[in-house]
């Protein structure tokens, strides 16, 4: 097809995406121009989504770029890079990015889940991938636990004081949380 | 209210989303609890979090609202809670672009990254280098550096990625930094190794030398990061390619010693440096294949994927490398992944046998309507390979294509298809009937304006040339009745090329010319009209002229013209002449077989180029009143690729003018050269009038210097010429780091290669879609007849090649391609000489011991026949 050789660069990831089950944007970082509007950011959002959500095949090619992905429950994950990239890093950037939400929501990913822990992701992502880079990579467990340490401590603390005054420990932390 | 939300959720039952009603102003609003005094940790982390949803879910901040959150924000620097400390930092950086003012969180930033929270340095230091500029960057400087080679990974690695970022910005202050990033590569943190590395190719990218020991030196003492890894097989194959080192070179033995590594994405990577190295034997890409071969059978869709796409591109250049893996690809057929599949079967296509063929289609047809489009068009890319390697096969290829062709699909999709039709057509001529009958049935209900007229035009060119021309009128004519305006008009120019073609179908186009002529649109009543009457003269010469073969001249350049002319009233009518031809479409050719994205491009540019030049020369107060330009030559190289200057020359030819455009490039850092001019010496009676030199050369950026050359006006035979050209310049040596010249400098002179000036020069390719018309229009009056013979020349192909190329005209009637097995080839050569007089040569080749070559040239002047004639000779 083409002899292009690689520029060697670590700018890796084009976009990271989270979507629910009805295609709907929960999370969205474009790293780079390719597409600069959000107009256009949500029609290839909805491109990926109409192709993706019913297979579930882990990797696709779409208006030229090479889309990884993962659902779970009703969450849709994407990690997007260039179709020249090596599929195998887009990937363990995905793999990174799943595993750690799942270790932070206690492995319960899901669009409830996570919603309830936004700044979470946020912070988890911002770790992942930094301006198109990939940062922090395996290494950032660790970095992540603390975050996670943060929440668990809380939790507890909500716990202590909820058996008190029983009530539904659930709705007490959601309201307490959000 | 956020209670409600989860009322409803719990009722629902379903995890609706809390953050879907946002209102800005009100999240705004709710921002000022940044300021109440003691900080409530949980609360603001929310008012963050939203805020940082909204400007993720695309929402618009003004500058003064942003301005104004983020200086409140500001405040919750005072919290210790973790979280939202770090949420700041994000609010920070994506605030970044716009807000306002953002530095006044320096010294804030400044004092976490050096401070003794782990967990803030990190971020704190993305967070700084985003926000920080050139001048600001010296003051942070002594702290970037501890921070590379601090001992905690996240800190060391987020320093290093801000500090690439920073490349982009301030790379002379990066630079400083090469020693510490050098002291991060040994680290043992993987991510750490690759972010090093990385910083370190990037400050040093422009220094070959530089690179190479890098190289040479993490190779010997090995890596960690795998990631790090494949860094290095991508700077080792662009180095490869740079060098154009051969493959026993020590870094193409490094990338295949990466076959052996023992994480995937590395074997995967050296994988795919060496199938994309441009020149790779079949036997230096064996252990790459078998590599691969091994890949499609895991277990992991991401790497039968990554697996299945690297040979599919082998299988483009080496076939016969990836017939070994035949086996495994069959059993990806029936992959989960479609894309996979697509795919597999598209690899196979490419390297199956012919037998094969029949049995592989049926399976595609089993899955086609459940992949994406984007493949789709790789399959059909794939059968009009396919139709080019086994031409016997093209019914059951016709068969298959006719029936994608009913089914649904976007535009891209039936376009491939309908050019990959049109090119089975063209190829090979037993195929045109039934093409053309799909093609006609697929205009019958077409959604596609463009497909619609490009179908009609080709059924306007090949249709009058079957045997029954006339099945084709009813379905052109039904589009006349049914379709839009542009598929109407179009309609309308198929129907002419019918009536001027084939005369017994004449009354009956001039009946169906008069229906058009009351016609609600005007361009297709215009159309009518003008075909009306040049049909109804029945001269072959006004057919040819008007029908076949259109217009020849650029159109923005015949816009330009017209507009002048309205300018400048005159007694004169406008002269076409004087309009500059379009480059004919070298594209053309290619474009069957190259992919469809990257034949696009070209398409697109191509005809603006000589635009470009036209305005650009145009531009220069000497070069006024050369009259149009006729033709821009392809860059020559007059520097081998790798000397102190790299000089190319543009050879603009104009009436009675060239101008040779150089472009020169300065490769050495310590050099300013000023008022570079290309001193020519010609060999023949052509007159250098002036000399524009361009004014300094700075370090690697390209500037311009032209010659203005009058052709010789008493010799119109005299066309072709030799120039020695000298390079002539100041030079200033300057400080290669500051770019600071001297004070004073030197004359010096460079001795560049020979300049030719050849015939092609004079001749603007120009495509007469009917060659044999044009023939006839232009009429044996200057014909002039010789034959040469051809002895160095062995086969016919090199002959048709090495013509073409030597009176630089276009190839009529896909007459540059010869048949096998034959022994005898007409070509048919038209073209465009400077001064707007058109040209034809036909050729007639036979092949004995040589090749003898029978030449026949017709023009409208008859000196352009004789300096013809003579540059063959």
């Amino acid at each position: 097809m083409d002899t292009l050789i690689l520029e060697p660069s670590l700018y890796t990831v084009k976009a990271v995406l989270i979507m629910d089950n009805d295609g709907e944007r929960l999370y969205a970082k474009y790293y780079d121009d390719t597409y600069p509007t959000v107009k256009e950011q949500k029609a290839f959002e909805k491109n990926i989504f109409n192709k993706t959500h019913r297979t579930d095949s882990e990797i696709a090619l779409l208006e030229g770029l090479t889309v990884v992905y993962k659902s779970n429950i009703d969450l849709y994950f994407y990690v997007i890079g260039s179709s020249h990239e090596n599929e195998l890093m887009l990937m363990s950037v995905l793999n990174c990015l799943f595993d750690s939400l799942s270790q932070m929501l206690r492995k319960n990913v899901e669009k409830r889940a996570l919603l309830e822990n936004m700044e979470g992701l946020f912070l988890a992502i911002d770790e992942i991938v930094d301006g198109g880079l990939e940062e922090q990579q395996l290494s950032k467990i660790e970095i992540f636990c603390n975050i996670i340490n943060v929440f668990i401590i809380n939790f507890d603390q909500f716990k202590a004081s909820l058996l008190n005054k029983s009530i539904n420990l659930y709705n007490f932390y959601n309201n307490i949380i959000f | 209210m956020i209670k409600k939300f989860d009322k409803k959720d719990e009722e629902s039952g379903s995890g609706s989303n809390p953050f879907q009603h946002l209102e800005k102003s009100a999240v705004l609003q709710e921002a000022r609890i940044f300021n109440e005094t003691p900080i409530n940790p949980r609360r603001c982390l929310h008012i963050l979090t939203k805020i940082i949803y909204l400007l993720n879910q695309g929402e618009h901040f003004g500058t003064t609202e942003a301005t104004e959150a983020f200086f409140a924000m500001t405040r919750l620097f005072q919290s210790n809670d973790q979280t939202l400390r770090r949420m700041c930092y994000l609010t920070i950086k994506e605030m970044a672009n716009i807000s306002e003012d953002v530095i006044i969180v320096t010294s804030s930033l400044t004092k976490d990254m050096t401070g003794k929270e782990d967990v803030y340095r990190g971020p704190a230091i993305r967070a700084l280098c985003r926000i920080t500029d050139t001048t600001m960057l010296q003051a942070i400087e002594r702290y970037m550096k501890q921070a590379i080679v601090d001992k905690v990974p996240s800190v060391s690695s987020s320093a290093l990625v801000s500090s690439l970022h920073m490349v982009k910005m301030s790379f002379d202050v990066v630079k400083r930094w090469v020693n510490e990033a050098q002291e991060a590569a040994s680290s043992d943190n993987i991510m750490v190794q690759y972010h090093a590395l990385g910083l370190l190719y990037h400050l040093r990218k422009n220094d070959r030398l530089a690179v190479t020991k890098m190289l040479n030196k993490f190779t010997k003492s090995g890596l960690k990061s795998p990631f790090a890894y494949c860094m290095m097989i991508r700077i080792a194959s662009k180095l490869l390619e740079e060098t154009e080192g051969g493959h026993d070179s020590p870094l193409f033995d490094f990338i295949e010693s990466c076959l052996r590594n023992k994480h995937e994405m590395v074997v995967y990577e050296a994988a795919s440096a060496i199938v994309h190295m441009p020149k790779c034997t079949a036997r230096e890409l064996a252990p790459a294949v078998s590599v691969l071969q091994l890949f499609c059978s895991s277990p992991k869709a991401a790497l039968r994927y990554a697996a299945v796409r690297t040979l599919n591109k082998v299988a483009m250049k080496h076939p016969s490398a990836v017939t070994a893996c035949n086996l495994d690809l069959e059993n990806l057929i029936t992959d989960s992944n479609r894309s996979i599949a697509t795919l597999a079967i598209t690899t196979l296509l490419k390297t199956g046998s012919e037998s094969s063929v029949d049995r592989l289609m049926k399976q595609i047809s089993s899955f086609v309507s459940e992949i994406s489009d984007e493949f789709k068009v790789v399959v059909v890319q794939a059968i009009s390979a396919l139709c080019q390697k086994y031409p016997r096969k093209h019914s059951v290829m016709m068969n298959f294509l006719s029936n994608m062709l009913r089914d649904d699909g976007g535009f891209e999709y039936k376009r491939a298809i309908v050019d990959c039709i049109i090119s089975i057509i063209e190829e090979n001529p037993e195929s045109k009937e039934t093409g053309l009958a799909h093609l006609c049935e697929f205009i019958e209900d077409c959604e596609h304006t463009v497909l619609a007229t490009k179908i009609l035009h080709m059924l306007g060119k090949e249709g009058p040339r079957t045997p029954t021309p006339s099945k084709y009128i009813r379905f052109i004519f039904n589009r006349v009745v049914l379709e839009s305006e542009a598929v109407r008009a179009a309609a309308v120019s198929a129907l002419a090329k019918f009536g001027a073609q084939n005369d017994d179908l004449l009354p009956s186009v001039l009946v169906l010319m008069q229906r058009c002529m009351m016609d609600s649109d005007d361009e297709v009543r215009d159309r009518a009209t003008f075909y009306m009457n040049v049909l109804q003269q029945k001269q072959k010469a006004l057919n040819a002229a008007y029908i076949f073969n259109g217009l020849s001249v650029s159109v923005p350049g015949l816009e330009k013209s017209l507009h002048q002319y309205t300018l400048e009233p005159s007694e004169k009518p406008f002269d076409m002449k004087t309009v500059p031809l379009a480059t004919a479409p070298i594209t053309e050719q290619k474009t069957e077989i190259a992919p469809m994205a990257t034949s696009k491009l070209p398409e697109k540019l191509a005809p603006a180029r000589q635009d470009i030049y036209q305005e650009q020369l145009a531009a220069i107060p000497e070069f006024k009143g050369l009259g149009p330009l006729f033709k821009s030559s392809e860059p020559v190289q007059l520097t081998e690729a790798e000397t102190e200057y790299v000089v190319r020359c543009i050879k603009h030819t104009f009436g009675n003018h060239m101008i040779f455009q150089f472009d020169c490039t300065n490769t050495l850092n310590d050099q300013l050269l000023q008022r570079v001019q290309v001193q020519m010496e010609p060999s023949e009676s052509y007159e250098v009038l002036h000399y524009v030199p361009a004014p300094s050369l700075h370090y690697s950026q390209p500037n311009s210097c032209y010659s203005l050359v009058r052709l010789p006006e008493d010799d119109p035979t005299a066309v072709s010429c030799t120039f020695s050209c000298t390079m002539k310049y100041l030079v200033r040596d300057c400080d290669p780091n500051t770019g600071e010249p001297d004070d004073d400098g030197y004359d010096d002179e460079y001795v560049l290669e020979d300049l030719e000036v050849t015939v092609a020069d004079h001749i603007q390719k120009v495509l007469k879609p009917n060659f044999g018309a044009a023939w006839e229009e232009i009429g044996d009056e200057f014909e002039k007849e010789e034959t040469f013979a051809l002895a160095t020349v062995r086969t016919l192909d090199e002959a048709v090649n090495n013509i073409i190329s030597f009176l630089g005209m276009q190839p009529c009637e896909r007459s540059d391609k010869v048949a096998e097995n034959k022994n005898s080839h007409v070509l048919f050569l038209a073209g465009v000489f400077r001064g707007g007089h058109d040209v034809l040569v036909r050729a007639r080749l036979a092949l004995a011991d040589g090749v003898t070559m029978q030449v026949t040239v017709r023009s409208t002047d008859e000196n352009v026949v004789d300096v013809i004639l003579a540059s063959v000779g």
